[in-house]
């Protein structure tokens, strides 16, 4: 089996068994979600328990890939390797949690939900779509600008 | 603290850090759901096959999760347009701040990236504050 097949299996695997953490742990319960936003209400703790148990998880395969040069079925790592703490991720970030407060949806949940052929989360999902896109092109657009503009 | 289910919600968390090293070890790629969406809409044709997969996946436990227990998959609240602006919103925001809450929230906090630290902290506190606002507006948690 080609290693591009084999990373596409395996990614496919990933996909599922994420899915089903996000509904074995609640994720996908948008009340619930709020429950957790709502901490001036009767708060629902569980989401800490969410990310405890996949940070806890999580943390080991970084510090076993630490030696690593490559992944076992793809060419690198393509890991972020910035620190810098900009507007743009601070402006990204408050945005996107209004979003999640309004509706008690992140991507990933979201995208499991529209298994369930909800029309309202059809809704959610399209517009994230638009709202990610028309950002990534606007982005690319002035990055093209600005670096045509440093040429002169 | 009535609805708190902290056992399903701690497997549930270890199934997600299982599923996103999977992803790591495997692909080298980060399991961050804002940005495996958003580059298979707008990325290179090469680097398509792997997102499609993971979104796939993704899609079809819901589509499992339907058809044996519908329950599992509650609807939100809020109404069709809320929902269309919060989408927008979740959109442009985790394609500005580059991640959501497992892209920075599991993937990024994991690795001990402060940016991604700082954005949980601050999409968390928003989406607190935006929950006590429509609180304070009328509407139901």
């Amino acid at each position: 089996m080609k290693r591009e097949t084999i990373e596409m299996l395996l990614s496919g695997a990933a996909g599922v068994l994420f899915g089903v953490g996000l509904v074995v742990g609640g994720m996908t319960q948008a009340e619930k979600v709020l429950g957790f936003l709502d901490i001036f209400g009767a708060w629902d703790a569980s989401l800490v328990f969410v990310m405890a148990g996949a940070i806890g998880v999580h943390a080991i395969a970084y510090w076993w890939i630490r030696g690593r040069t490559a992944p076992l079925f793809a060419a690198s790592f393509v890991i972020p390797q910035r620190r810098d703490i900009d507007a743009k991720l601070l402006a990204g970030a408050a945005l996107f949690g209004v979003g999640w407060g309004l509706s008690g949806f992140c991507p990933g949940p979201a995208i499991v939900s529209l298994g369930s052929g909800s029309i309202a989360v059809g809704i959610f999902v399209v517009s994230m779509l638009l709202g990610g896109v028309a950002t990534m092109k606007l982005e690319a657009f002035l990055n093209a600008r600005h670096s045509g503009a440093a040429r002169e | 603290m009535h609805n708190l289910t902290p056992f399903s919600a701690l497997i549930g968390g270890v199934l997600i850090g299982l599923a996103s090293s999977l992803l790591l070890i495997a692909s080298g790629r980060i399991a961050g759901v804002s940005g495996i969406f958003g580059y298979l809409l707008v990325g290179k044709p090469g680097d398509r096959a792997w997102r499609a997969a993971f979104l796939l996946g993704l899609l079809a436990t819901g589509l499992l999760f339907t058809w044996f227990q519908p329950s599992a998959i509650g609807a939100s609240p809020r109404s069709l347009g809320a929902l269309a602006l919060a989408g927008l919103l979740v959109g442009i925001g985790t394609r500005l701040g580059n991640g959501c809450t497992s892209g920075h929230g599991v993937c990024g906090i994991s690795r001990g990236s402060p940016r991604s630290l700082l954005a949980t902290i601050t999409f968390v506190g928003t989406g607190m504050l935006t929950v006590a606002l429509v609180r304070l507006l009328g509407g139901a948690a």
